[in-house]
């Protein structure tokens, strides 16, 4: 885990250091690292008989997973604005 | 849309070539894909570094509203570590691991495989594009019933990129700079709070 962090403060100093130039081929090469990554994690899941047997009820748990998450942060979301809003009277951020 | 549907067609055709067995077993070349994600790690660090202008206007922001970031971690992890009392067969940081991915799927998944095997790493994939797909589907209805603050809290990471059009569209052109702000924060805590939970 540390490795990892280190790395990407890494990627930030020489991204801050290199700041005057346009990077424009940065982004492109983010996309195909993740294609790549999400291309070797499908090969895995494939190869694994026990996750493709049981790729439905993995489905139905991300499912719950992703609702349990976004009923906790649509609640905060909407108290914060509650919050905001009655402090200034207006909509305006 | 498009690119969601590109990244998801990487991963099919990737569990097609598994099923069939058309490539030699990849965990034999597991470092590999690790030499990749650390490859991937440097070049999302030097996105964030090489972004100053975004980090530069943040100032104009109402400091309130700059508490939005985090109502989403926590309103997403409490979230999760309720589930998770019904769902015994997950460990509690299984559960907060794949919810830390606030849509951002590609790296907690691969994030998640990586430390917690390729099980939990579907699990958080299919989780997070769901988190996408709602943010962009349920949009209006959000704003509607739970005010313009709620599109961008379900966006999670993702409100500077994919979803910054539909919130603009359905929270107001007002709030773009508040939902940068707020992807660039929570992006940035994905990768800290993910290997979080997966060591922990």
């Amino acid at each position: 885990m540390l490795k990892i962090v280190a790395i990407m403060f890494g990627g930030m100093s020489v991204g801050w250091l290199l700041r005057r130039r346009s990077l424009p081929w940065l982004s492109a090469l983010i996309m195909v690292l993740i294609w790549l990554l999400l291309f070797f994690l499908g090969v895995e899941v494939g190869a694994n008989d026990t996750i493709i047997g049981a790729l439905n009820d993995l489905g139905v748990e991300a499912l719950l997973l992703a609702f349990a998450g976004l009923a906790g942060s649509v609640l905060l979301a909407w108290a914060l604005w509650r919050v905001v809003q009655g402090q200034k009277g207006g909509s305006h951020p | 849309m498009k690119g969601s549907i590109i990244i998801v067609s990487f991963f099919v055709a990737g569990i097609v070539c598994g099923v069939m067995h058309w490539l030699p077993d990849l965990s034999r070349y597991g470092n590999v894909s690790y030499v990749t994600l650390c490859l991937l790690m440097f070049c999302v660090g030097m996105g964030v570094g090489h972004n100053t202008e975004v980090l530069r206007s943040f100032r104009q922001l109402n400091p309130r509203l700059a508490l939005l970031p985090l109502m989403t971690i926590v309103g997403t992890l409490a979230g999760c570590s309720i589930l998770s009392l019904a769902m015994p067969h997950r460990s509690l940081a299984d559960c907060l691991a794949v919810g830390s991915g606030f849509g951002y799927y590609s790296l907690s998944s691969v994030f998640i495989t990586q430390y917690r095997g390729a099980e939990l790493g579907t699990v958080a994939l299919l989780a997070n594009i769901v988190r996408e797909v709602f943010t962009l589907l349920g949009a209006p209805l959000l704003v509607r019933y739970f005010g313009p603050l709620a599109p961008i809290s379900t966006g999670g990471a993702t409100t500077m990129d994919t979803t910054l059009p539909v919130i603009t569209r359905y929270s107001g052109s007002q709030f773009v700079m508040l939902s940068i702000f707020h992807g660039f924060i929570v992006d940035f805590t994905v990768p800290f709070l993910v290997t979080f939970f997966c060591t922990i």
